[in-house]
């Protein structure tokens, strides 16, 4: 491998693992403010118990989250310092805002949050949680947009005396529809996987018969949030593939394997065979879904690879323009079918909740502590497909993934750090999920709150 | 003043801004295992950062992120050519962080023991190659033009591991251990009080020959200019403050001085650097300055409102923070010190 190849790993590898702990991290803590605005209102100590046990699992997922984030604000010049300096004019801003306008919210308020308990008035800590929180969709945001700058590059002039594309409009880049989709679309499944978390948490509890006062309503709620979150996903997710299929119809084909245009064109559920253009061993296939899902209408036509590879050669000279299919299409179905599973699950669950009763057999205890992985794994397969479908390009159809690495640095160098990274990485993973159960195992704190005669600090490192 | 100067300066106030802050994170950090005996005195140490650190590395990615903004050939060439150094940072930083929020999780010994090791090293590493980095970039670099015009870093791993370089790194790693001293002293009561207090006199003295030695080579060998001599003055002069201060026993005095002693080592070599960026060690080489660097007047119009805009409400918040923590910590103040949340199944 060479250092491109090495570069891209590391890209997708630290990515991916940022993003696992991103979505928990921004749906937990809209969900445990609203617990402790459940608390404030009602005086009722359950939902103190629930804010605060939701709380210790949010800031292990954050504080992981929090460092991964470092390495991504870094790893552009370490990694891709050509791609830098191409995008640097454009792309550095909306970065440089997300630093201003959301980390320094989101860290200073959740801080305030973590130890305040005892410094701040009851309405001001709870004031805290929400204002971080406020922070995490600001921060979604920026970054979102930046990220939309490579899907649909906008608001820029390329200068062909510096080689460089220069910023000519922030509104543009900052307000295009492919950035306001993808921040709906993203956020609903944070709150998906927020939602899948405290439900599948809660609702073992609840089976266990570990505080269920404090635990039922969670339960239910996070249900619940899944099903909206699912609704809100599905249909910013018809909003964004129709944007895909017009800015990078190279994208929804690969989401496909659509070899040949067609109208009335299928979407497939399942194939067994190469996909390689090649006849499928074996399909199941819905008729007309691919052109309703790319362009509205049942007899729409869909324009598939081998036509878009051939028109891209004219227009951007000789190259291979088709990403790696196979990726595409099953990275596709599975972020659509895990996040449908754990809404099937909730959907499920919730009609053996109603009038107040609850599922007993031991696959529910089971399948509760497995449902939050669902909309994690389809979280990473979402972005799995929307970057590797945009391949070769890094900004669509003006710079190449391959034309951004950085020069100056060695495949060993980057292989170096790769390694350390994932070996690193892999340890926290251990680490993490351990706290994790062992926390749940834990569960909420039965003892009554202290009176404040003590003079102990009620947080401490 | 051209828009080039001005991020130049605001470039410079997020140094200032991450130095000062995580300096004395790091400081703390390093002195973790030597000013706290026992669990309770550790936890308070550790307390003292609970609410702040977050929000003080805060100010790095924001550094981070500007000069992308701002100046993209700076961050693309600093960034990938000082590649290992700033890779060790990326991994202390990450150690660091998760180790603050998970170490009192357990009593068990030896998992606090492995965290606190974590918290040492960890600190200490950033503080000495943060150092290493800025005495490179005032010194000069190998820099040489690529086909494409680019302004590429041409040395290796150990051109940055000269004398210069590692005085200047041993210079901050002395310089924010005094200056967590400082913070202790003043944040802490009983023990680690007093000895943060003897160790930030030692300490003190020790910062106070190398930085002397650090700015005089730099005066010495690499620039004269009246800004590097007055900002070195100013140095030496708010070093004696905070030192003076520590002797007398007022704890405040002495962490504003160290804290101002910071931000005059970053404005002291900013100021040597200017109008450059990143300089070349060959006089006469290509090299990045304000101008080469930067991005586009739109560009830096644009992020010059934000800054102005966010960068007094965010100092007014983390001030506020600050100000809401700002009672000292007693070791007896933390309950079942020995214990962690974890350690036993209740329900």
């Amino acid at each position: 491998m060479n250092a491109l190849d090495l570069a891209r790993w590391q890209f997708a590898i630290t990515t991916v693992y940022h993003f696992i702990f991103v979505p928990i991290t921004i749906g937990s803590g809209f969900l445990v403010a609203g617990l402790q605005t459940a608390w404030y209102r009602t005086n009722k100590e359950k939902y103190l118990r629930a804010t605060k046990f939701f709380g210790k699992l949010f800031l292990i997922n954050f504080a992981i989250g929090v460092v991964t984030g470092i390495v991504q604000e870094f790893q552009f010049g370490m990694n891709w310092s050509s791609y830098s300096r191409f995008v640097g004019d454009i792309f550095g801003a909306p970065l440089a805002m997300e630093g201003l306008l959301a980390f320094f919210l989101e860290s200073t308020f959740l801080g305030l949050w973590i130890f305040g308990w005892d410094r701040l008035s009851k309405k001001m800590h709870l004031a805290t949680i929400w204002i971080a929180s406020i922070g995490t969709l600001l921060s979604a945001y920026f970054i979102l947009a930046a990220n939309a700058f490579m899907q649909h590059p906008v608001g820029y002039e390329f200068n062909p005396d510096t080689g460089r594309a220069e910023l000519k409009s922030i509104v543009a880049v900052l307000t295009q529809k492919t950035a306001v989709s993808a921040f709906f679309h993203t956020i609903p499944s944070a709150f998906l996987t927020a939602g899948a978390l405290f439900a599948g948490v809660a609702g073992w509890m609840v089976l266990k018969g570990r505080d269920p006062e404090a635990a039922r309503p969670v339960m239910k709620t996070g249900l619940i949030v899944i099903v909206v979150s699912f609704l809100l996903v599905g249909i910013t997710g018809d909003w964004s593939a129709r944007i895909m299929t017009e800015q990078q119809p190279m994208k929804m084909a690969a989401a496909e394997a659509l070899y040949e245009t067609k109208a009335n064109a299928p979407f497939s559920l399942f194939t067994l065979g190469t996909l390689d253009g090649s006849k499928a061993v074996f399909q199941i296939g819905i008729p007309s879904v691919l052109s309703f899902m790319s362009t509205g209408d049942f007899n729409g036509t869909v324009e598939g690879i081998n036509d878009l590879q051939k028109s891209y050669e004219e227009k951007y000279g000789v190259g291979d323009y088709t990403p790696n299919i196979p990726i595409a299409y099953w990275s596709f179905r599975l972020m659509i079918g895990f996040g449908g599973l754990a809404t099937l699950f909730a959907l499920m669950t919730l009609w053996y909740m109603r009038k107040g009763g609850l599922p007993r057999s031991k696959f529910y205890l089971r399948s509760m502590i497995a449902l939050p992985f669902l909309p994690i794994l389809a979280n990473s397969f979402g972005w799995i497909f929307t970057e590797s479908a945009r391949q070769p390009w890094v900004v669509f159809g003006l710079f190449k993934t391959a034309d951004g690495v950085s020069p100056g640095v060695s495949a060993g160098s980057v292989l170096f750090t790769m390694v350390t990274f994932t070996l690193l990485y892999g340890v926290l993973a251990v680490i993490e999920f351990g706290l994790m159960v062992r926390t749940i195992k834990v569960g909420t704190d039965m003892k009554p709150v202290q009176s404040d005669e003590s003079k102990t600090l009620t947080m401490a490192y | 003043m051209s828009l080039n100067s001005v991020w130049f300066i605001l470039i410079a106030v997020l140094w200032i801004g991450y130095f000062v802050l995580e300096g004395f994170d790091f400081g703390v950090g390093i002195l973790l295992k030597v000013v706290a005996k026992n669990q309770a005195e550790r936890r308070a140490v550790l307390t003292t950062l609970g609410p702040l650190w977050d929000g003080n590395e805060v100010w790095l990615l924001v550094a981070g992120g500007a000069t992308f903004a701002a100046f993209p050939e700076w961050y693309a060439t600093l960034f990938s050519g000082f590649y290992l150094p700033l890779f060790l940072i990326l991994i202390s930083l990450i150690v660091r962080g998760v180790a603050f929020e998970y170490r009192s999780k357990y009593g068990k010994a030896k998992w606090r023991n492995s965290w606190d090791n974590a918290i040492v090293i960890a600190s200490f590493i950033p503080a000495l190659l943060w150092g290493v980095a800025f005495a490179n970039i005032v010194r000069g670099v190998p820099l040489e033009e690529s086909a494409t015009g680019a302004i590429e870093y041409a040395g290796g791993f150990f051109n940055l591991l000269n004398p210069y370089a590692l005085l200047g790194g041993l210079t901050t790693l002395s310089l924010f251990v005094t200056h967590g001293a400082f913070f202790l002293a003043l944040k802490t009561e009983g023990d680690i009080r007093t000895r943060s207090n003897a160790i930030g006199i030692k300490m003190g003295l020790v910062t106070a020959v190398l930085a002397v030695s650090f700015l005089g080579w730099t005066l010495a060998a690499l620039t004269s200019k009246t800004s590097v001599v007055t900002g070195s003055l100013i140095v030496v002069v708010s070093w004696l403050a905070a030192l003076a201060a520590n002797y007398k026993g007022r704890e405040g005095w002495a962490f504003l001085f160290s804290a101002i002693t910071t931000a005059f080592v970053v404005i002291t070599l900013f100021f040597g650097l200017y109008p450059n960026v990143m300089p070349n060690i060959t006089a006469g080489g290509p090299g990045l300055d304000i101008f080469n660097a930067s991005s586009t007047q739109y560009t830096l119009k644009v992020m010059t409102v934000v800054a102005a805009v966010m960068t007094p409400l965010v100092l007014l918040y983390q001030g506020w923070t600050y100000w809401v923590f700002r009672k000292r910590i007693h070791p007896n103040q933390i309950a079942n010190p020995e214990s962690g949340v974890l350690d036993s199944i209740h329900a």
